[in-house]
């Protein structure tokens, strides 16, 4: 076969197909991070200013006018607290179906799937309902339970497809060995199956980060996390776009810079058993 | 009093009785192998001796000690297996101590124990690597050395070699021999290698079907196979086992009694051809297949009977040629129509 030329009309044109298409999804991150550093009358300005001189100002606003730490806090504390707790339910899950293997196993696996399939919204008043009679509105504990729950499911998948990547007599072995259940897991599964559990807790711990529905409905100033924040940017004192900006870039920015540096073991998590 | 007692050992995966009510006494010191087809349940039952698989009837007993529902990991027994089932997160040293480590074992102990194993395995150069950077060999002698350095109450083998090339396999199995005379532990070995089997054991346990056709030395189970299953297991090539109808009645002056309509057994070295037409059986030359030290040919009698011969010397006979065959009734075993021995 002869060898083709790099620069084919067709190469050419998958480039700049690629390129629009990065470029169309990149466009609103990079409007939102153009209109922090604006002024409320730059931001509205038409046509838009591609060049002006940045300003600081919207963050001071917004640490000032509704404590940006306090609600960083708590998205901090539910996501970690959510996905450690999480973490150490499902382990248990997929440890049982993975290495003692059942006739329902697929069923049951499918059945966990199947209640992310249900909207929310569905779920929201009898939830509401039991955190209310629970006092258990705004706090941290409702939003950690809830994140913890929804988050299982995928949990318990991911760790599952990790655990069945590691060849059943190993564990034997460590039994043979003289190890009871607990050294079993600490010095044999979870060593080998590190990457599993560091892909899953980044995981859940980035979907609990940009859980928005629930953090809305259940709390509010004491409990509320970044995407409340957020919010109260938005309709209840008009829409000020830079501050709006500004305040959605400090919500974002934490979990960006740290999906930044895992994604590799995102990107493992979530092809486990797909490629061999 | 036994040293390891199986009694009724029964063992069910849902409807299927897998394991049929297995009963065995093993001495200490001794090595038992195990040995059958696939799926006769070999495997099963050394699981269930390791307590890897729940034992659903039946009682298993170590020096008198009644351990059949007692977790592996306070059974005191190490297990070698197929797939060598190394840990591969840890290094060699790592891999042959871990069982010493989480006994609480004092370090210094442990690391002569396990310098020892090495030196014996010739594993010392390799203790800082991972089992991913050795050959397979190699990693077979981990296996091994994880076994000994705990000094376990039984050895139980795996099908140890059947991951390894045949001349690796063999030199393997010189030394699994050598080990065992060394240690003097007591030791079971699955295999379905029957040459495994004959090298290896003090005594070997045929299995079928999940039930003990013939336990024996190998020369008991090679000279007085119990029934035809185990005579045509043991022994390559296998023993002939054909109809005696279809030999000619002046080959055989002596059936016994109960192996009328029955079967004859003969082993290929006592199935002798001859060039000149004396021999009291007729057939023609099938096939032969020269190994150097033993000839092997196949012979198809005039009575549609098929026979191998086993000779040392070599031979210019080829495909198609005719030939005669004296056969040994004096050594035959007979077999009635069930497959059982008739003692002649």
């Amino acid at each position: 076969m002869a060898r083709q030329s790099t620069y084919t009309p067709t190469y050419a044109l998958r480039t700049v197909g690629a390129w629009a298409v990065a470029l169309l999804l990149f466009f609103p991150l990079g409007w939102l991070l153009l209109t922090a550093f604006k002024t409320e009358l730059q931001a509205i300005a038409i046509p838009p200013e591609l060049f002006f001189t940045p300003t600081l100002e919207n963050f001071h606003e917004v640490q000032e006018r509704s404590d940006y730490l306090h609600y960083a806090w708590n998205s901090v504390v539910t996501s970690v607290v959510s996905t450690l707790l999480g973490l150490a339910i499902a382990a248990p899950a997929a440890y049982a179906m993975a290495f003692f293997k059942g006739k329902r196993d697929k069923d049951i696996l499918m059945w966990m799937l199947s209640t992310k399939m249900m909207p929310a919204v569905g779920a929201l008043v009898p939830i509401y309902v039991l955190a209310q009679k629970s006092h258990l509105l705004d706090t941290q504990l409702a939003l950690i339970i809830v994140f913890t729950l929804s988050n299982l499911p995928i949990m318990v998948w991911m760790l599952y497809s990790a655990f069945k990547e590691i060849p059943n007599e190993i564990l034997e072995a460590a039994r043979m060995d003289g190890a009871t259940l607990w050294q079993e897991a600490t010095k044999v599964l979870l060593p080998l199956s590190l990457g599993g559990f560091a892909s899953t807790g980044l995981l859940c711990l980035v979907l609990s980060w940009n859980e928005a529905f629930w953090s809305l409905n259940l709390s509010s100033a004491q409990a509320g996390t970044l995407a409340t924040l957020i919010a109260s940017y938005s309709s209840p004192e008009g829409l000020f776009w830079a501050k709006l900006s500004a305040a959605s870039l400090m919500a974002i920015a934490p979990i960006v810079i740290f999906g930044w540096f895992s994604q590799k073991q995102l990107v493992q998590g979530l092809t486990f058993g797909a490629v061999k | 009093m036994a040293y390891l007692q199986l009694k009724g050992i029964e063992k069910f995966f849902g409807e299927h009785r897998a394991i049929k009510g297995i009963d065995l006494n093993i001495q200490q010191g001794e090595f038992v192998v195990f040995v059958g087809p696939s799926g006769c349940g070999k495997s099963t039952l050394l699981r269930l001796i390791a307590g890897l698989e729940h034992i659903d009837g039946g009682t298993l007993s170590l020096e008198g000690r009644d351990i059949t529902h007692l977790p592996s990991s306070k059974r005191d027994l190490a297990m070698v297996f197929q797939s060598y089932a190394l840990y591969p997160h840890m290094s060699v040293f790592e891999n042959m101590s871990f069982a010493l480590k989480l006994a609480k074992v004092d370090p210094k102990v442990i690391a002569e124990k396990v310098n020892r194993a090495a030196d014996i395995l010739n594993l010392t150069p390799y203790l800082q690597r991972t089992p991913k950077e050795l050959s397979g060999g190699q990693r077979q002698r981990v296996a091994i050395g994880r076994a000994i350095v705990r000094a376990p109450k039984v050895f139980l083998f795996d099908e140890p070699l059947s991951n390894l090339d045949a001349a690796l396999r063999g030199q393997t199995r010189v030394e699994i021999a050598k080990l065992h005379r060394d240690l003097g532990a007591t030791t079971i070995y699955v295999t379905h290698d029957q040459v495994e089997a004959m090298t290896l054991a003090d005594r070997v346990v045929v299995l079928r079907d999940g039930l003990i056709e013939q336990v024996g030395t190998p020369l008991e189970l090679y000279d007085k196979p119990a029934n035809q299953f185990v005579a045509q297991f043991i022994g390559t090539p296998q023993m002939n086992v054909v109809p005696s109808a279809q030999l000619p009645a002046a080959a055989m002056p002596l059936v016994p009694p109960g192996a009328q309509g029955g079967s004859i057994g003969l082993r290929p070295e006592t199935v002798v051809v001859r060039q000149d037409d004396q021999g009291l059986v007729r057939g023609r030359v099938d096939l032969v297949e020269a190994l150097g030290a033993e000839t092997l040919i196949y012979v198809h009698t005039a009575e549609g009977a098929q026979l191998v011969a086993r000779q040392s010397e070599r031979t210019h006979l080829s495909p198609g040629d005719a030939v005669t065959l004296d056969v040994a009734t004096g050594q035959a075993h007979w077999f009635d129509s069930s497959g059982r021995v008739v003692n002649a």
